[in-house]
């Protein structure tokens, strides 16, 4: 991309990205503090942590995962989180007859307060483009095989209703704590690229 | 609109791979970028669909050069001069005058951000209207080619599906982001077998997704 006139001669991003603020900063637009407090809250806070608490919890407790897919709001709630990107989030349950996986085609939206912020395959254009269309062929790409008895459920966030998948509990997990279990669950598991393994 | 940013069902983009272990944010800009696209909202007037609308403003080639936060660095800037906050050109100015360079940075120039109501914060609202369709309905989505902001792709235009759920009233971004009113409506998740999407040769799956009532229409 780079050989075409309108970014070849221009300067690098970093330096722009650098600009943007000394812009901001001197007009008391931004503050230095506030930008510093959104990538903390990103780095350190707000992240896939969160979501695999989420998991764990509705794998030991019955009540909380029938609260869980009816109200996905308000049981994540319940463990504290919310907050932009997550005005309304839906829990959709993977099961041995189907699995779950979700998209933002239009941009790259995700469920911030439970997943943090997406990671690079979720914002690629491959993945944006693909899963709508060919989602066995893409996870089994992406090193998800889906079983052919299984239907595959795409969701694509569209609208400001975020999707979380409820992985499946994998067999082998039934003695471990709700704190092992919440180490099992990965980002991914809960996007619907990958399922959840016991470590072996 | 019809744009880059619409891929989804599109060809030509390769695979995608997993990367074990990717930090929240793998360059340092990334991060300011992220932080500054967030603030931008606030110091443009502007609100998160106009936001959205600015990266599908983007050349297209702009849209992939540097990648996500690349096209949100772009977009933050689109907001703060469309709104005055900055003149034209002052960014790349000012970033080679950090790169060294001798350049004349351009003159400020009038603030004029975009002036609207809205109904509250975020984006959900209580609405009286009757939903105009119900879960289990057959529904079209209709033939819609708007030039402006549209949350409708166009890989279900004209596509006929079934209601699986209303969800929460919400703002119309086609309105939001052009500082027109809220036009707040329902939304249904409507389902759509693959094979209607993409033919009948098409992978079996089924594609749910999020649509604004007046993105609809009856079947019959």
């Amino acid at each position: 991309m780079t050989a075409d006139s309108r970014t070849a001669d221009r300067p690098p991003a970093a330096l722009r990205a650098e600009a943007l603020e000394a812009l901001l900063t001197e007009r008391g637009l931004v503050k230095t503090d506030v930008l510093d407090g959104f990538i903390n809250r990103y780095v350190n806070d707000v992240g896939p942590l969160n979501g695999a608490k989420v998991v764990a919890k509705a794998w030991v407790d019955p009540d909380y995962r029938a609260r869980l897919l009816a109200d996905g709001t308000g049981a994540i709630k319940e463990l504290g989180f919310g907050g932009p990107q997550g005005e309304h989030i839906v829990v959709v349950e993977n099961t041995d007859e189907v699995h779950n996986v979700v998209v933002c085609t239009l941009c790259s939206c995700y469920p911030w307060p439970v997943l943090g912020l997406p990671p690079n395959w979720y914002k690629d254009p491959a993945y944006r483009a693909r899963v709508v269309r060919e989602p066995r062929a893409l996870l089994a790409e992406m090193g998800l095989v889906v079983d052919g008895a299984v239907e595959i459920k795409v969701w694509d966030s569209s609208a400001e209703n975020r999707y979380f998948v409820l992985p499946r509990r994998p067999a082998g997990s039934e003695n471990l704590s709700e704190e092992e279990l919440t180490a099992l669950v990965s980002r991914d598991a809960m996007v619907g690229v990958a399922d959840v393994k016991v470590a072996s | 609109m019809d744009g880059i940013h619409d891929m989804g069902g599109t060809h030509g983009w390769g695979t995608v791979a997993i990367q074990p272990d990717e930090p929240v944010f793998e360059e340092q800009w990334h991060a300011r970028t992220f932080a500054l696209g967030l603030a931008s909202m606030g110091a443009s007037g502007t609100n998160l669909d106009a936001f959205r609308h600015a990266l599908e403003r983007l050349h297209p080639v702009e849209y992939l050069a540097d990648g996500y936060y690349g096209r949100w660095l772009a977009a933050a800037e689109l907001l703060l001069v469309d709104s005055g906050v900055l003149a034209p050109g002052a960014v790349e100015a000012r970033a080679r005058r950090l790169g060294g360079e001798d350049v004349v940075e351009p003159a400020d120039v009038e603030v004029c951000k975009p002036s609207y109501e809205r109904g509250g914060p975020g984006s959900l609202r209580q609405i009286d209207d009757e939903p105009a369709f119900e879960v289990g309905q057959q529904v079209r989505a209709r033939d819609l080619r708007k030039r402006g902001h549209t949350r409708m792709p166009a890989y279900v235009r004209g596509r006929t599906g079934v209601v699986d759920a209303r969800r929460p009233a919400a703002v119309l971004p086609d309105s939001t982001a052009h500082f027109t009113g809220e036009d707040a409506q329902h939304v249904y998740t409507v389902r759509f077998e693959s094979t209607d999407l993409w033919g009948s040769d098409a992978e079996v799956s089924t594609v749910y997704i999020d649509l604004f009532e007046s993105y609809l229409e009856k079947t019959l």
